[in-house]
């Protein structure tokens, strides 16, 4: 993977906006240290961002700390607990976080100049920053605006001693004492999941799972999960159907470590009862490329969640120039302006209500599409993160609100 | 066929990358918001004023200001969404006066209709104020003469068209865009720099403002090379 990939989608001169910066990074070691190589989102962002500021000559390494079973396993816990998940946390689970961590702090190599750590696992290791001269990042991932205080105020402690922390969205943040940047998570165009596709592609994959042409595909992709609202989306859905002919797509999997997803696909199978209207999909997690597929086959893509995290499902759907109609919470309103490229809902009626304009507006819809599309290139790809990450590598430099370089 | 003057020194194109800083202060209702709008870094008032000109460029009619998207769409208040909307940022040359426009116009709507500060944005839809930091880099395009400048502007991105033509003027205090200046500076030609200067740039998206002042440069020039 090279930056010259990225070309024929953004353009030569933003790639040659990218070699400038990252000339004056040059000579600057940039060391991220995460818990995993492969799993979970993190790993799947730093696969692609280290080989890309590579290829533009930034010297920039990946090491892991290690872990076990049991760490990881109250990792877990505190990652639930920060989402605002009800967890027990007990003061062994502590007690072997530190543990853990001492033995990576006492072990792990910091070369970097720029020492760049992702999520609470590693947050410890900034132990280490006084006896070096270099500059400490904290990548949070997670949205922690309801956080459990207990877990919150533990983390905090080593977050502080960071020269800054990064969050994705405003209201994921907290209020720190040291500097905060705020970049959004992105899509990659060359994934699978958001690749052009031919339309005998899209067609097969339709084909295969049995969804008809005949009629408006109205889809939701998301795993079977109450926070989705896949029933909710069904009510909205009815409630369209009867002015408009139209089939709804409910796509996703259900996920091995949510006891409770089984039971939302039952009753979500039960609500759609016969309806020959109605696809319940469960596609397998690997599975990119026919989401990727049955996004592009339909006419309006529905996120209709009650708790988002970032949802970036939302920008591989406007990516698609796609219209699509999405629920007010978490990072959706940073990629949907309301009415400008895309429709922001609060309730299923409000759901059913902008549906029904889309699907009766073809024109419109063609064109909140089309914005939708522009907005994602313009702030939501992976070229857009990259540059983030150079810019704050690069503050670490500056104070002002206007740097000259 | 007359010759194009030659610059005195040429224009050098920089462009501006910005990352987004967040200042950890939020407001739920008017009231808060006019408060926070007062004692924000400039750097803030300007993000939220302008930050939609990069994010949204494509777009046409651009939306307003961040300040009258949230005060219309999540408290409801169209009246002065709409009043935020119109403010003129072009006739203010400083962050200074658009910030007390700014806080004249909420606080008069207040003086007006009191009861809306009774609204409250729901959880996850408050006012966050960021701030922008911009990084500026010289780019390898300049140009000598107004063909030059013509060939540039069709090349360089549209951050930089918005350095040149926003950033400079508001944010580092100058009296009028980059491109004006050097025109009228370096080419001696006010009338061309003027004709630039007048057009109202929070109007056009940026490709459309990048296509406006190269179709204004190409008529001086065709006026220039007939004249010969």
């Amino acid at each position: 993977m090279r930056i010259e990939d990225y070309e024929p989608i953004v353009g030569k001169q933003i790639i040659d906006e990218f070699w400038l910066i990252a000339e004056k990074l040059k000579g600057k070691v940039i060391q991220n240290i995460n818990s995993t190589a492969v799993g979970g989102g993190v790993a799947e962002i730093l696969s692609r961002m280290v080989p890309l500021l590579q290829s533009l000559g930034v010297e920039t390494k990946w090491d892991f700390i290690k872990g076990g079973e049991k760490f990881f396993w109250v990792t877990k816990k505190f990652h639930n607990a920060l989402h605002g998940k009800p967890e027990e946390i007990t003061q062994d689970m502590f007690d072997t976080f530190l543990d853990v961590s001492q033995q990576n702090i006492d072990e792990i190599s910091i070369y970097g100049d720029i020492v760049f750590i992702h999520d609470p696992q590693p947050v410890a290791l900034v132990k280490r920053r006084q006896a070096l001269k270099n500059k400490w990042l904290w990548r949070c991932h997670i949205d922690v605006s309801n956080p459990n205080l207990k877990v919150w105020n533990f983390l905090r402690d080593f977050i502080v001693l960071y020269d800054a922390a990064v969050f994705s969205a405003p209201a994921f943040s907290m209020q720190l004492p040291i500097r905060q940047f705020l970049i959004a998570p992105s899509i990659d165009p060359l994934s699978e999941k958001n690749i052009e596709l031919s339309q005998e592609t899209i067609d097969s994959v339709l084909k295969k799972y049995g969804v008809p042409k005949d009629k408006p595909i109205i889809t939701q992709v998301s795993r079977f999960d109450y926070l989705k609202d896949p029933l909710g989306v069904i009510d909205a859905f009815k409630m369209v159907r009867r002015y408009t002919k139209c089939r709804l797509v409910l796509a996703g999997g259900t996920a091995t470590d949510d006891p409770e997803s089984d039971k939302v696909l039952a009753e979500v199978r039960e609500k759609a009862g016969k309806d020959p209207d109605i696809h319940i999909l469960l596609v397998p997690s690997e599975s990119d490329l026919e989401i990727n597929a049955l996004q592009r086959a339909s006419t309006i893509i529905v996120q209709k969640s009650l708790k988002e995290g970032f949802g970036l499902t939302v920008s591989e759907a406007l990516w698609k120039a796609k219209p699509v109609v999405a629920s007010a919470v978490g990072g959706i309103p940073l990629q949907i302006t309301h009415k400008y490229s895309g429709m922001l809902c609060h309730s299923i009626d409000g759901a059913a209500f902008a549906i029904k304009q889309l699907l009766h507006s073809p024109a419109y819809a063609k064109r909140l599409g089309e914005n939708g599309r522009n907005h994602v290139k313009q702030n939501f790809l992976l070229t857009r993160h990259l540059k983030d990450y150079m810019l704050v590598f690069l503050s670490f430099e500056y104070s002002d609100d206007i740097v000259n370089l | 066929m007359a010759e194009l003057p030659k610059a005195t020194e040429p224009f050098k194109f920089c462009t501006r990358l910005h990352l987004r800083e967040l200042t950890g202060l939020r407001a739920s209702n008017l009231k808060q918001l006019v408060s926070l709008i007062k004692t924000v870094p400039g750097s803030s008032i300007y993000h939220h004023t302008h930050h939609f000109l990069q994010q949204h460029q494509y777009l046409s009619p651009e939306p307003p200001n961040d300040f009258a998207y949230w005060v219309s769409q999540v408290l409801g208040e169209e009246r002065l969404g709409e009043r935020l909307a119109a403010i003129d940022t072009i006739q203010y040359s400083t962050i200074r006066a658009l910030r007390e426009r700014i806080v004249e116009t909420i606080e008069d709507y207040l003086n007006s209709y009191s009861t809306a500060n009774l609204k409250f944005a729901s959880e996850g839809e408050e006012f966050h104020f960021i701030r922008s930091i911009s990084f500026v880099l010289p780019t390898p395009y300049e140009a000598h003469d107004l063909q030059e400048l013509v060939d540039a502007l069709r090349k360089v991105t549209i951050d930089s068209i918005y350095f040149h033509i926003f950033e400079s003027r508001l944010r580092l205090e100058k009296e009028t865009n980059d491109i004006s200046y050097w025109i009228e500076g370096c080419l001696g030609d006010k009338e061309l720099a003027d004709e630039i200067a007048n057009l109202d740039p929070y109007t056009y998206t940026l490709e459309g403002l990048r296509e406006n002042i190269i179709n204004l440069i190409e008529e001086r020039m065709k006026s220039i090379t007939d004249s010969g």
